[in-house]
């Protein structure tokens, strides 16, 4: 018996993700849908500060580059797209899709605006967070913005009514992939086994490449070929859940049992309980099966009860990360480089007092394992890097100018002073009600 | 797989991914030949991985085992210096933290 088939296609698994990959899916993917995910924890919140700057901006800032270079495409092969690209604001988000279309001629093109992820409103000084003690007004910092993760009933009233671009705000990743499977085989939303098999499909494409080859090569141990023309996953998902996790000929990377064993787990602690706002997934029986070149089969993804209650992530201004850095070479590179460190931490403690949130490393020597105190290694290519976080913008530039006056102040044959400022966000997480939430779209019409 | 010259490490016979989720970090463990996944289980314990790097994992980690795919999913809280907001380590997602465990040699 032929069992249907639908062709989901990943155009990204992250902000800043690759854009001709996404393109090759959109040109001979034959795809059904193509997803784009975009949305972190850090990111949501910098979509919300880029709306208080610009009540027009706070979407994703590829929206238009990625339409552009999708939508003809899309329209040309009757494939959908479902996204987050919304971020902080799906409304403005859409009106920019809808001027993309007309644009490229596709008169008549339906884009739909999900909305209802935004509960800032709902968050008052005394909310209290879910994963630490303490409430909003414990962190002493300004709140930017909250949202709530809504699942596939949000996205399928859009879907159900024609729409050819779905772009909403935040919403589980997984259900990004799981809306189209829903709607288009007629899954039951209490069925729980299938949503949690779909929910793992979802799972293991949210994160575009690190499913074809990308976050996977180690030379000699997992090569990974021609890894710099990677293609974007595609999953093959029967109606009764099977999947078949693939990417398109003549592209670089590979879908093996490997890298699909690896992205199961991905950022997933206990394999019985993933939970998203659909279902409680059960990821500890699955099962992977090579079918083919670059071609494995995913079975076994389990499923029961949803949880309660939604999540929501809770955005604050972070103040602000400085980081500068000096470099040492050759013979006693490690001694001088040492040294530099040694005065750079004696001056911002002694003489600025801007001791609090510092730290030193030495790259080359002991930097990413400093803390697990892994044994330094001898280098003589080092680089003395300097973090502070504050509030203060002053303070970071206090820092900067203390790390750049080694060049004439510091240990003998320093070079290469950079220094940057980059402005942070804090996130924290709470649990709201499902009656709390009312998600709703709107359909616009190029 | 290379055969390696120096003492045999985690590294010789599995590979791994780090996740973050917050100041928690997931490092998924998998053995390349199933030959070597109950080795991997003996001597890849929560209680070893605590104690190899007690500065670094100072909350719980729990392990949890996936038979039927050979690997081994460990789960580390408070582990990743205040998390990608407010760690100053270049690394704030501990996305290194894979090989970290994978230097670890084979036997104490």
């Amino acid at each position: 018996m032929d069992i249907e088939t639908i062709r989901l296609g990943c155009g990204a698994g992250f902000s800043s993700d690759r854009l001709g990959p996404a393109v090759d899916l959109a040109q001979r993917g034959g795809l059904d849908y193509l997803v784009f995910e975009c949305i972190g924890e850090r990111t949501m919140a910098f979509g919300h500060r880029d709306r208080m700057l610009d009540p027009n901006r706070g979407y994703n800032p590829q929206l238009r580059a990625r339409m552009l270079g999708v939508l003809a495409h899309c329209h040309a092969n009757g494939t959908k797209i479902v996204t987050n690209m919304g971020v902080a604001n799906p409304r403005a988000a859409a009106l920019l899709v809808v001027d993309v279309a007309r644009t490229l001629g596709l008169h008549g093109l339906k884009v739909a605006c999900v909305e209802g992820d935004d509960v800032t409103h709902l968050i008052t000084p005394e909310t209290a967070f879910m994963d630490h003690p303490g409430t909003v007004a414990d962190t002493g910092l300004r709140m930017v913005g909250a949202n709530v993760y809504l699942g596939v009933e949000a996205l399928l009233p859009a879907l159900r009514a024609g729409a050819d671009v779905v772009i909403a705000g935040r919403i589980a990743d997984p259900a990004l992939f799981l809306s189209p499977l829903v709607h288009r085989f007629g899954w039951a939303l209490d069925d729980w086994a299938l949503l949690g098999q779909g929910t793992l499909t979802g799972h293991l494409m949210e994160c575009g490449m690190q499913i074809t080859g990308g976050y996977y090569a180690d030379p000699g141990f997992k090569d990974v070929p021609r890894l710099a023309d990677c293609g974007f996953p595609i999953a093959e998902v029967s109606a009764d859940g099977r999947c078949v996790i693939t990417k398109l000929p003549d592209t670089g990377g590979c879908v093996t049992t490997g890298t699909v064993k690896e992205q199961v787990m991905y950022e997933v602690h206990d394999p019985t309980a993933y939970l998203t706002p659909d279902v409680t997934a059960d990821f500890s029986a699955v099962a992977v099966r090579p079918v083919g070149d670059d071609r494995v089969e995913v079975s076994g993804g389990a499923g029961r009860q949803r949880p309660d209650k939604l999540k929501v992530t809770i955005g604050f201004d972070g103040g602000f990360l400085g980081e500068a850095g000096v470099s040492y070479a050759g013979p006693n590179a490690r001694a001088r480089a040492q040294l530099a460190a040694d005065v750079v931490k004696e001056r911002l403690t002694r003489i600025n007092q801007l001791g609090g949130d510092l730290r030193v490393d030495l790259i080359g020597v002991n930097s990413l394992f400093q803390t697990a105190e892994v044994a330094p290694a001898d280098a003589a290519d080092i680089r003395l890097h300097v973090g502070l976080r504050s509030q203060d913008r002053g303070d970071i530039e206090t820092m900067l100018w203390e790390v750049e006056s080694l060049l004439c102040c510091g240990p003998a044959g320093g070079g290469g002073y950079r220094g940057q400022i980059t402005p942070c966000v804090v996130t924290h997480s709470c649990l709201i009600g499902r009656d709390q939430v009312s998600p709703s779209f709107e359909m616009f019409t190029a | 797989m290379k055969p390696s010259a120096k003492p045999a490490r985690i590294h010789d016979i599995a590979h791994a991914r780090a996740g973050d989720k917050g100041n928690t970090s997931n490092v998924s463990v998998w053995a390349y030949d199933p030959a070597d996944y109950p080795l991997l289980k003996r001597v890849l314990t929560a209680e070893r991985i605590k104690r190899s790097f007690p500065k670094l994992f100072t909350g719980s980690v729990a392990r949890y085992e996936l038979d039927a795919l050979h690997g081994l999913n460990f789960v580390m809280q408070d582990a990743l210096e205040g998390g990608v907001n407010t760690s100053l380590n270049l690394d704030s997602h501990g996305k290194s933290f894979s090989y970290l465990i994978l230097g670890l040699p084979i036997e104490e």
